[in-house]
């Protein structure tokens, strides 16, 4: 270990964290129309999952197919807050039961159930947009961590509490707005959120957590409590039998990917207007899991550039080539894994990073160009 | 919950929800079989393997078109001959892609799992552009057709009495060839030690291949049994695949047994509770009833002893 790599951030990083700030902050908001700005703003918003899986997934081993339950938990809960203030009683007049939201209404409530009670307030609710899916989080990690599930066994268990979700959602629909979700969101504290300029701002506070994030997990990734996670991820019972709790250390990584998860499904409902079902079940938990691995499981900018480039390509194609869209995705799927498990990422750290650097060393005219070129991530192969 | 009902109706609707449940878990059997050999043995992760059963069922599909169009006189047995194909084209399939994928991923169980998800959707986009985005359903024969009444209460339709048949008589198919055949034997013996089986000179990977293809056939026959009690759609494989994961992992994974036994278990609870609370409620108490065993116990009912 040199001195640089004790640093948060080693030179490159920097630089490419630089690149993606241009990015997010001055190119796309100047590029774009406001339409296109929103659909990026909604893009950033999976970039927060696809972090949390590095950390989870890339770093930790722990695959999570469930990372929708935390995205939209963070999401209904920003949601139940969003719907309680457009439900006003002078807004929703003509309901039998005024001041109720309108789906509990058509479903024959006549009473708001006691825990939506809380989302009237503000505080509570940012306080429950993290701490309800973590706390969740928490529960799984400490029933399954503890005792020693992981691998394929907690990968389906997620996908499970994933498929769970959504069947409760869609079945209890007077109190959660079932398949269309809670829809027709208006002001957030009085601030009207639907018109564009509302929307801008948002995608600039969503690109602003974003980063919050990053820095977050690059603090994880290059703390000793990040080392331990990629010790632990390529020779579990070594870590083990160094006497670290092996159980603690998972279930904490699970947490933060959650919480990260859950940040990013809040900001969904805010910057969209609305949370469904169709957020959270196993379609779009599995979708989340590509973004990271197109990406690059192991980087953290590279899950960022994959939530936006695949979410991206989603869009252009599915709009004028819906039958090839599935057909692509599924082939991006196999080949990620098959050709490049690293993903983007690991391809530029291949072949991009090493010309730029001999490019750069050659302008010089100093240093050792082996040294810079060398990816910064460690090594994918994942000892049984 | 039992308010309003009479005893004898109460039996009544235990009986008919319990033969529902019958039917449900004929049909989780079906598809718990074919992925307790791939998941069960292999320990390999199949997310496509709904869509090997999609497949089973179109093949039926156009069998019983063909049939129709051109041997009328033999339609009424076209069935087996269906389930015979389906067999042949899903089993072909699947080692193609054992050949293709599988091979190259067996140290990654994960990345086997993403892969396969990729595979289910490209199949559920080919299935959409084929045969199209609607529901097909097969013409039955008529001797599977109307139901059988036992009591004033009680009827029991032949259709759900044919797939329960079926599913017994592919249970014990797939327990000899696990169990009493040589090729059981040696999957067996590779699940226990790779290295060591490969030494006494069983050939790993073709019995790997193989294994696949077959767990694969096994679906595609799932799948054609399916046509007999409902339509065939080109996402409907995915509806199936966590409950048949959940099934093959609560019942404890190489255990065909615990397989049954975790079938037989959540299908009845989901069709008697399902009489009681929404459709909706009582699949999501089932389910949560098992991840929270699961939690509990993470191997399983019948967990094999094995030294990993």
């Amino acid at each position: 270990m040199n001195a640089t790599s004790n640093r948060l951030f080693s030179p490159a990083e920097f630089v490419g964290l630089a690149v993606l700030a241009v990015i997010i902050f001055l190119i796309l908001p100047t590029a774009l129309d406001n339409f296109r700005l929103n659909l990026f703003g909604k893009y950033l918003t999976y970039a927060f999952v696809a972090i949390g899986l590095v950390l989870c997934w890339g770093a930790g081993g722990i695959l999570s197919l469930g990372q929708g339950v935390f995205f939209g938990l963070g999401g209904y809960c920003m949601a139940m807050f969003l719907k309680l203030e457009a439900s006003s009683p002078e807004n929703t007049a003509i309901q039998s039961t005024p001041g109720i939201p309108d789906f509990m209404d058509w479903n024959q409530l006549t009473e708001l159930p006691w825990w939506w009670e809380p989302f009237h307030s503000l505080t509570f609710t940012l306080i429950a947009v993290v701490a309800v899916p973590v706390a969740f989080a928490f529960v799984i990690g400490y029933a399954m961590f503890t005792r020693r599930v992981g691998g394929v066994y907690f990968a389906i268990i997620t996908q499970s509490l994933a498929a769970i979700l959504t069947i409760l959602i869609i079945g209890q629909q007077g109190y959660t707005g079932g398949v269309n979700g809670i829809t027709d969101l208006r002001t957030l504290n009085g601030w009207d959120i639907r018109t564009d300029s509302a929307k801008d701002t948002l995608y600039f506070v969503n690109g602003g957590l974003l980063f919050v994030c990053i820095l977050l997990a690059q603090l994880i990734r290059k703390s000793k409590l990040g080392r331990i996670l990629i010790a632990m991820r390529d020779q579990e019972n070594r870590v083990r039998f160094s006497g670290y709790d092996v159980a603690r250390f998972k279930m904490f990584v699970f947490c933060a990917g959650a919480g990260f998860a859950a940040v990013g499904g809040a900001m969904f409902t805010l910057q969209v207007g609305f949370m469904s079902p169709t957020l959270v079940g196993i379609v779009p938990s599995i979708e989340m899991v590509i973004f990271c691995a197109v990406g690059g499981r192991l980087s953290i900018m590279g899950a960022v550039y994959g939530a936006l480039l695949v979410n991206l390509a989603k869009t252009t194609l599915s709009e004028s080539f819906p039958e090839l869209w599935l057909l692509g995705l599924g082939a991006l799927f196999i080949g990620v894994v098959m050709a490049f498990p690293n993903g983007l990422a690991g391809l530029y750290a291949e072949q991009v990073q090493p010309r730029l650097a001999s490019l750069w060393f050659r302008m010089r005219g100093t240093g050792k160009p082996e040294d810079a070129g060398r990816p910064a991530a460690p090594d994918l192969e994942v000892a049984e | 919950m039992f308010d309003g009902y009479s005893s004898s109706e109460l039996v009544a609707i235990f009986a008919m929800q319990g033969f529902a449940g019958l039917i449900l878990f004929s049909v989780f059997v079906l598809m718990a079989l074919g992925l307790a050999i791939i998941f069960g043995q292999m320990g390999v992760i199949n997310m496509a393997h709904g869509e090997f059963m999609i497949l089973g069922a179109y093949v039926t599909y156009l069998t019983s078109i063909v049939f129709a169009d051109y041997a009328p006189a033999f339609f009424e047995i076209y069935f087996f001959i269906a389930m015979a194909l389906a067999f042949v084209v899903s089993g072909a399939l699947g080692l193609l892609v054992e050949w293709a994928m599988i091979r190259h991923l067996y140290r990654r169980p994960l990345d086997t799992l993403l892969a396969t998800w990729g595979l289910s959707l490209i199949l559920q986009q080919i299935f959409r552009s084929v045969f199209g985005a609607r529901e097909v359903g097969v013409t039955i024969p008529d001797w599977i057709m109307g139901s059988l009444p036992l009591t004033d209460f009680i009827e029991v339709p032949i259709n759900g009495v044919f797939v329960m048949v079926l599913a017994i008589s592919i249970s014990l198919a797939v327990y000899f060839m696990m169990f009493r055949s040589a090729w059981g034997m040696q999957v067996r013996a590779i699940n226990q030690n790779r290295v060591m089986a490969g030494a006494t000179g069983i050939n790993t990977e073709w019995t790997d291949r193989l294994t696949f293809g077959i767990g694969c056939g096994v679906a595609g026959v799932a799948g054609s049994a399916f046509t007999m009690i409902g339509s065939t759609g080109p996402t409907a494989g995915q509806l199936y695949i966590v409950d048949t994961f959940l099934v093959v992992v609560f019942g404890g994974a190489g255990s065909l047994v615990g397989t049954i036994a975790s079938a037989l278990s959540i299908s009845q609870a989901q069709s008697v509770l399902e009489f009681f609370l929404s459709g909706s409620m009582a699949k999501v108490l089932t389910l949560l009833t098992v991840v929270g065993i699961l939690m509990v116990r993470p191997q399983g009912l019948f967990a094999l002893k094995l030294r990993k």
